[in-house]
């Protein structure tokens, strides 16, 4: 299936959200999850490294640091609050 | 928020590391705390830490401004009531020039944008070579950015990205520098902007570049990929100068010859002698006699994989990828092998697993080939201590190529 790096970008920002606040996604995961879904063929590792720099640029979501670096939907600081 | 109440220092414990004929960060923060309430902040806090034995920070959350994911070490106290100045107290990465070679001019304007921006305490550098801004809160980070990039600075590595790569002072300053240390650190870093600022490794990666087996950066024990320099002619002696060392009262024969770890030396009274083919590029009768011995002029470096401190597993110098290569720009065979070995790390790694541990992981073996390395001899440290080979997969192998050979009808050697 051939997909542009915004429809990417846009899968990564549903599974981002869907996964927000059960699993930390890495650039890695997404990745992973993209070429699963569309073949690597459709959407390579270079398409989704446009798609994550898409989706930071815009600030639709963030990088943050647990231990790793992972994709998170902008949100209160981290470490800021509680734990 | 002092607790003194007039009855002596605040910080009686921290007073301690004052004493004695050397520097001391306490006597260096306590400076800035005449300026800066965060730094008074920081030094109690720091005391109460050393009272309860307990540490309050916490990291994590915020890694860099924006687009970045990387170069911003987030921290925060767990006690913001106590201490709200330095409620937020983040680092920023800022990447030195290679080499560390400044104006006066610039470490002033980088000590005036921090001043302004932040708690103005600086570590010049960091063990990751690094200017390292100690100290601010998430709103000044962008205006600290800004400041910074006007001068034409940019942040660092942090997180799972590219590491800013560093080198040793090298051709600058320093005549064993065996390849352009401080061209190749500027041109990965250039190379990688992407790897360095938008981290998709399983963990960091680390460039080290020193330019002779001295390894200065101490890139053998402190970084992923250690490139260091090295030669594959013949030393270089000027004799003269190897005897006037002898009138001078050095002892050849026992500090030159029988410090050389393999023994391939011979001084008979007139003339030294090195068998090269035993030299294994250690560096000693180089630095011992620098007026006599050079490296040799064919020069290139050892690409070494796996360095690291301990973190999950224990800590692990590189092991040797390719004993020999030539490096001169594009760089484009290093740059290259770099990233054969990130597209299998990338896809293979678990989460915060370094190379070095992939490596041993895998195997060796699986691992050479998965990134396209020929198997040599010196990549072996040392020999394995049974005789345990399995012959079959030897001519199972052998047997494959030369199927393949005939199939290409390669005569490549
Ligand atoms: C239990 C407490 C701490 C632990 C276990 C710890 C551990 C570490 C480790 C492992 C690194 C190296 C990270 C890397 O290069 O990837 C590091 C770097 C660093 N840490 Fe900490 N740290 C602690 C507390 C602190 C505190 C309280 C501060 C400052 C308020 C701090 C400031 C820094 C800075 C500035 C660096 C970078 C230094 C450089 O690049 O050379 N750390 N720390
Ligand atoms: C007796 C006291 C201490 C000794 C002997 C000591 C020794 C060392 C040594 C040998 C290194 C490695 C330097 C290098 O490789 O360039 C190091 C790194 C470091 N030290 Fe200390 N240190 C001491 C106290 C502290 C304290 C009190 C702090 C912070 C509050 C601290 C923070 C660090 C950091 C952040 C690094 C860099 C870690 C990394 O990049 O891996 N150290 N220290
Ligand atoms: S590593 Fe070698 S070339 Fe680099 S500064 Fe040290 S002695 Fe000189
Ligand atoms: S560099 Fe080291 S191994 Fe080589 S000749 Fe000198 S002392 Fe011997």
């Amino acid at each position: 299936m051939a997909v542009t790096a915004e429809q990417v970008a846009d899968a990564m920002y549903d599974l981002v959200k869907e996964y927000q606040g059960k699993k930390k996604l890495k650039a890695m995961d997404l990745t992973h999850m993209m070429v699963e879904r569309y073949g690597a063929e459709g959407c390579d590792k270079k398409m989704c490294k446009a798609a994550i720099r898409s989706l930071i640029d815009s600030d639709r979501c963030v990088y943050t640091y647990f231990g790793g670096s992972y994709i998170e939907l902008p949100h209160a600081e981290g470490a800021a609050g509680g734990g | 928020m002092s607790e003194t109440n007039g009855k002596g220092s605040a910080t009686p414990m921290l007073d301690e590391l004052e004493k004695g004929e050397w520097p001391s960060f306490v006597t260096q923060i306590k400076e800035m705390a005449a300026e800066k309430e965060q730094c008074q902040q920081l030094l109690e806090l720091l005391e109460r830490s050393y009272r309860e034995k307990i540490g309050h920070w916490k990291h994590g959350g915020i890694v860099g401004v924006h687009g970045y994911g990387g170069g911003v070490i987030g921290r925060y106290n767990d006690l913001p009531e106590e201490f709200p100045a330095i409620a937020h107290f983040h680092t920023l990465r800022v990447n030195m020039p290679s080499g560390w070679f400044y104006t006066s001019d610039v470490l002033r304007k980088i000590c005036d944008i921090w001043d302004e921006h932040g708690s103005g305490l600086t570590n010049m550098h960091g063990s990751t070579g690094d200017i390292i801004l100690l100290g601010t809160t998430t709103d000044e980070l962008e205006p600290t950015f800004k400041a910074l990039t006007e001068n034409d600075f940019d942040l660092g590595g942090s997180g799972s990205d590219v590491r800013t790569p560093s080198a040793c002072v090298g051709p600058a300053r320093c005549e064993w520098a065996c390849y352009d240390t401080l061209d190749l650190c500027n041109d990965l870093t250039q190379t990688f902007q992407d790897e360095l600022h938008r981290p998709a490794f399983p963990y960091k990666f680390k460039f080290k570049c020193s330019g002779c087996p001295n390894d200065c950066v101490a890139s053998i024990a402190r970084s992923d990929m250690s490139i260091i320099g090295t030669w594959r002619d013949d030393i270089r002696i000027d004799q003269d100068a190897v005897r006037e060392y002898a009138e001078n009262g050095v002892n050849i024969e026992r500090d030159i010859c029988g410090n050389c770890p393999t023994k391939c030396m011979e001084w008979d009274g007139h003339d030294l002698e090195i068998d090269n083919g035993n030299c294994v590029k250690c560096m000693h009768c180089i630095n011992a006699m620098p007026k006599a011995l050079r490296p040799g002029v064919d020069t290139g470096a050892t690409i070494l994989l796996g360095a690291k401190a301990p973190i999950v597993q224990g800590a692990q110098l590189s092991s040797v990828i390719v004993p020999f290569m030539k490096l001169e720009p594009p760089y484009d065979e290093i740059k290259d092998l770099a990233e054969r070995i990130w597209d299998f790390w990338s896809e293979n790694g678990k989460n915060r697993e370094r190379v070095g541990e992939i490596m041993q992981r895998v195997g060796m073996g699986n691992f050479l080939e998965a990134i396209g390395v020929d198997p040599i001899p010196e990549m072996i440290a040392y020999p394995r201590e049974n005789p345990y080979v399995f012959y079959e997969e030897y001519y199972e192998e052998e047997d494959e190529e030369a199927e393949q050979e005939e199939e290409e009808g390669a005569a490549v050697p």
